[in-house]
């Protein structure tokens, strides 16, 4: 060690300063690109594909992944509609189909609505913002890796059976250990521990990057309504996904350990389950439904060829409807006996939800009627959408009444509720926006004519499925019942359900065929093939690894529209190591210099490490103590602090 | 008569002070969510077709588009108070029912316990004298137009108490008490059936309500209060001591013998009851030959076991039951 010379220091910095190279009037072009490449492109080989920190790459990783698991649910939810075409059937026994809906549901929500958001808004919020990477993008990776291995856990239990039979709300104290002996039940706590972490950690991204990675210029005002969407989203991520990891430890420790939060006989409280559960499954539906919303008012915006209507209604209605998500989880409560002053309230506040939503609905279709719209496929889906969670929404008017919930809560007619809302809200709005970027994620456009049949079949099958067990939910049928007895009326009912829910499978798979198809075989996609606004259409279809040789400066909430021909940049980024821009929260006004992490395989050796935790201790308490010391290493040797010396220069600007 | 029941599981009977209220209130709430959806499908349709027709597909509004329809401006405003207004007037309206079912349910001149168990109801008829009450299982018999209330325990897991066509329903927590009360207005049999998961045979988890008029109810209940039929012939003996002295007797209460358990349904007047296993077969001696002799078969998961009678025992048995009505 030479002590320090603080003159030799002083030289050493200038010779680094001199050595690096920055974007700008002299280096531009293919030149700039190359060098942009060297900086930002991964090792190639398995490991470089393992260590990957890129957006791009981990966002479709999610995707896939989630659709993946979409598949299996679906795969489920077809067997249970078989089983229950026609009554007094035993086709697969009672425990079976309990764990059917069990993992449908679980997977459903866990494992592909609240993923795919997440994973669509990684890949393309950087893109959007104008932007060369998320946030903390290592957390990013060990986000992907946390999900996949819960996923993995879950889906691994029920193909050895011991998958979850206890319901996707796992109700205490039919998942406590007198009423559910052996695994099953903690492999579905284990699964909520490991998704809640891999939300947490992609909301922790997104709010940073929405926050602080936006285009000089973007200032909040500007934002386009689908980063709106995202912030509000992954904020309630943050607020929510405790209140599942608090009631799930305390399933897992009664369980494990005997502590007997949930356990009447021992003046624990079952009530307490359902108030955590729902504090966080609640917002958890608007969670899934507001990206879709943000999908909505892109493709609308892009389709109709103006501005979304009043753009500060929408982005408070967003803000409105997140706050207000929180207020109302007793209505899935309404029969265990509250007080009735209480459950008024929170009729009160049910119904409340549906300003903020008609409003934005009002947005989007005066958008329509102000604008000119073009019928293509992704505006289909906008439309389905519209024609689809109308009906759930108001049907969610109709259960926000206590007397009527009375009759209704836990029927059927809540299943075709929640579907025509996380199907008709979610899913169609994901299809379309599939569509709208596939291009943009593969650099081919889908078919136009597979798309169409694809949404009339999907379109008109869900309406076939779902419409139907409104009347069997008031003929008196009970949701998650194995079979029902003939003679109620609800035979043709069912039979229409299963029918429908075929057609809805069918244009999955006629979505997938079309998907891999355009892959290989599709048309080419120019850089903006939809004629859109926003800046992740002003670069190539893929985008490059480092997105935008040079960051955009944005003067309108419609920049591509508005500067058709050339984008104003900034320059002045290193182009010899990954560098992004931070900009201030409101304003967008250029902050700070950001280097950014360098792929690393310690996400994922965290990962693991903290997977192989959570599993083992399913089987013994001592797992947390022993398989914390792994982890503790890993994530040590993640944080590790790498460069102690001064930076060559200030990152102020 | 037997089968009736199985008719009456709809939310559409109209047979009860609460299922009527709910069917008014429905028909409301139906009524003003049908015009607010009319009214999305019309501005939806007259948007898409609307410029459609102007032919001018690619072009993008120019400027910087922050200009808006003044008419579009005057419609939300008004769009959020015509929304607004539904919702409060829907708020109302629900708030107005739930207090006249809370009234309806004010005065209850009878009270029943039924306590849920994996998976039957067990259901327990209280009244201030001792000797007059009663204990039976899935099956429960009320007075026509007499608030009776219900209260609702569980011996395990969560259940939920729902007859559609008389009220709604409530959940029976463990650990906790609470209740619902009924005024059937119809004297004919329901069905009614658990509403929340519980486990394996959460789909046979059903129950019969006999509403009959007053003194048929009161007959009823000095029927149920006589200890069982006492042997008459030899098979029907037989079945006895097999019913007293084998496992039925650890978990079956049968009135007036030593069988005294306290963990499955009561049998003293179990013949007298339209369905076996929690209502999801019809009584009868065919149905009820398969459920003594193998009733894991038919509703796998029961807690009642398959002991393996042989066929003589098996034949006295059912000759046994068939005498306790």
């Amino acid at each position: 060690m030479t002590p320090y010379d603080p003159r030799a220091d002083e030289q050493r910095l200038a010779r680094e300063r001199k050595k690096i190279v920055r974007d700008g009037p002299d280096l531009t072009g293919a030149r700039l690109a190359t060098r942009l490449e060297r900086a930002w492109n991964r090792p190639p080989g398995l490991l470089g594909w393992l260590a990957t920190v890129d957006h791009k790459e981990i966002g479709r990783r999610y995707i896939v992944t989630a659709l993946i698991f979409l598949a299996l649910g679906g795969a489920l939810a077809l067997v249970m509609r078989l089983q229950l075409a026609r009554p007094d059937q035993d086709l697969v026994g009672a425990a079976r189909f309990n764990e059917l809906f069990t993992m449908h549901g679980s997977t459903m929500m866990f494992l592909f609505a609240v993923p795919v958001m997440e994973g669509v808004a990684v890949y393309l919020i950087p893109l959007m913002l104008g932007t060369r990477s998320t946030a903390f993008p290592r957390l990013n990776a060990f986000s992907y890796y946390m999900y996949l291995f819960g996923g993995l856990m879950l889906w691994g239990a029920f193909v050895l059976n011991v998958g979850p039979d206890i319901g996707w709300f796992a109700y205490t104290p039919l998942s406590g250990p007198q009423f559910s002996p052996g695994k099953r039940a903690d492999v579905w706590a284990q699964m909520i521990t490991f998704t809640e972490i891999s939300a947490l950690a992609a909301a922790v991204v997104l709010v940073a990057t929405i926050l602080k990675c936006r285009a000089p210029g973007m200032t909040l005002a500007r934002m386009p309504l689908y980063a709106w969407a995202m912030l509000v989203v992954a904020v309630m991520i943050i607020f929510s996904m405790p209140a599942v990891a608090l009631a799930s430890s305390m399933l897992i420790s009664d369980r494990l350990v005997g502590t007997n939060f949930f356990n009447a006989w021992e003046h624990g409280d079952n009530l307490l389950w359902q108030h955590l559960f729902w504090f966080f499954g609640h917002p958890e539906v608007y969670i899934i439904f507001l990206p879709a919303t943000g999908f909505v008012s892109v493709i609308v915006e892009t389709f109709c060829r103006r501005p979304v209507f009043a753009y500060p209604v929408v982005v408070l209605a967003l803000i409105s409807t997140g706050i207000l998500a929180f207020g109302l989880w007793v209505h899935h409560m309404f029969a265990t006996g509250l007080p009735r002053v209480g459950y008024s309230f929170y009729t009160a506040a049910s119904m409340t939800v549906a300003i903020p939503t008609g409003l934005q609905i009002f947005c989007w279709l005066a958008t329509m009627w102000d604008g000119r719209p073009r019928l293509q496929v992704p505006m289909l889906y906008v439309i389905g959408f519209i024609v689809t969670f109308v009906i759930g929404g108001l049907s969610g008017v109709i259960i926000a009444s206590v007397p009527l919930d009375l009759e209704l809560h836990d029927t059927y007619f809540i299943v075709a509720h929640f579907h025509y809302v996380l199907i008709g809200g979610a899913v169609f709005p994901l299809l379309g926006a599939l569509t709208y970027w596939f291009p943009k994620i593969t650099g081919r456009m889908m078919d136009d004519t597979l798309g169409k049949i694809g949404f009339w079949m999907i379109f008109l099958g869900f309406q076939l499925a779902f419409f139907p067990m409104h009347f069997a939910g008031l003929l008196g049928m009970p949701r998650r019942v194995y079979t029902y007895p003939a003679g109620l009326g609800l035979e043709l009912p069912n039979l229409l359900s299963t029918i429908g829910a075929f057609v809805v499978g069918a244009s999955v798979v006629l979505f997938v065929v079309n998907a891999l198809w355009s892959y290989f075989r599709g048309v080419p996609a120019p850089d903006n093939p939809w004629g859109a606004s926003s800046l992740e259409w002003a670069v190539s279809s893929p985008p490059p690894v480092y997105n935008f040789q040079h960051i955009p400066v944005v003067e309108s909430r419609t920049p591509l529209w508005d500067e058709p021909d050339e984008l104003p940049v900034v320059t002045g980024l290193r182009v010899d190591e990954k560098e992004m821009l931070m900009t201030t929260v409101v304003a967008a006004a250029p902050d700070l210099r950001e280097p950014v992490p360098l792929p690393s395989l310690w996400p994922l050796i965290s990962a693991i490490a903290t997977g192989v935790l959570f599993i083992s201790s399913i089987f013994s308490p001592w797992a947390v103590a022993v398989g914390a010391i792994p982890a503790a290493i890993a994530l040590t040797a993640w944080f590790w602090p790498k460069e102690l010396k001064r930076h060559p220069e200030p990152v102020l600007s | 008569m037997s089968f009736d029941y199985q008719k009456y599981q709809s939310a559409f009977g109209n047979a009860g002070v609460g299922n009527h209220q709910f069917l008014v209130l429905f028909a409301i709430f139906l009524a003003v969510c049908a015009i607010m959806y009319v009214a999305v499908i019309l501005f939806l349709v007259g948007g898409l077709l609307r410029r459609r027709r102007a032919g001018e597909a690619n072009v993008v509004e120019s400027g910087r588009h922050l200009r808006s329809d003044p008419l579009m401006r005057t419609g939300l405003i008004a769009w959020g108070a015509v929304v607004g207004i539904g919702l409060v007037a829907l708020a109302i309206a629900s708030f107005i029912t739930d207090r006249l079912d809370a009234q309806a349910a004010a005065q209850p001149k009878l009270t029943i316990t039924v306590t849920g168990n994996q998976w039957w109801w067990d259901v327990q008829y209280n009244a201030s004298d001792p000797s007059k009450t009663l204990r039976t299982a899935n099956e429960i018999h009320v007075p026509l137009g007499i608030p009776t209330r219900i209260i609702l325990r569980s011996n395990d897991v969560i259940h939920s108490f729902w007859v559609p066509s008389l009220a709604g329903k409530e959940d029976l927590i463990p650990g906790r008490e609470t209740d619902i009360t009924i005024v059937p207005q119809r004297a004919v049999i329901f069905r009614g059936q658990c509403a929340e998961f519980c486990g394996v045979q959460h789909a046979h988890m059903a129950l019969v309500v006999d509403v009959d008029p007053y003194p048929e109810f009161v007959n009823w209940w000095q029927r149920e209060l006589r200890p069982a039929a006492a042997p008459t012939n030899p098979l029907v003996l037989a079945g006895y001591r097999v019913a007293t002295q084998r496992q039925c007797a650890s978990c079956h209460t049968i009135a007036g013998t030593p069988a005294g358990g306290n963990v499955g349904p009561d049998l003293t007047h179990f013949a007298s009851r339209r369905s076996i296993a929690a209502g999801m077969m019809p009584m009868s001696e065919g149905n009820l030959y398969g459920w003594v002799a193998d009733p894991q078969s038919i509703k796998p998961g029961t807690k009642m076991p398959t002991i393996g009678l042989e066929p003589d025992e098996l034949h006295a048995v059912v000759a046994y039951l068939e005498t306790l009505k």
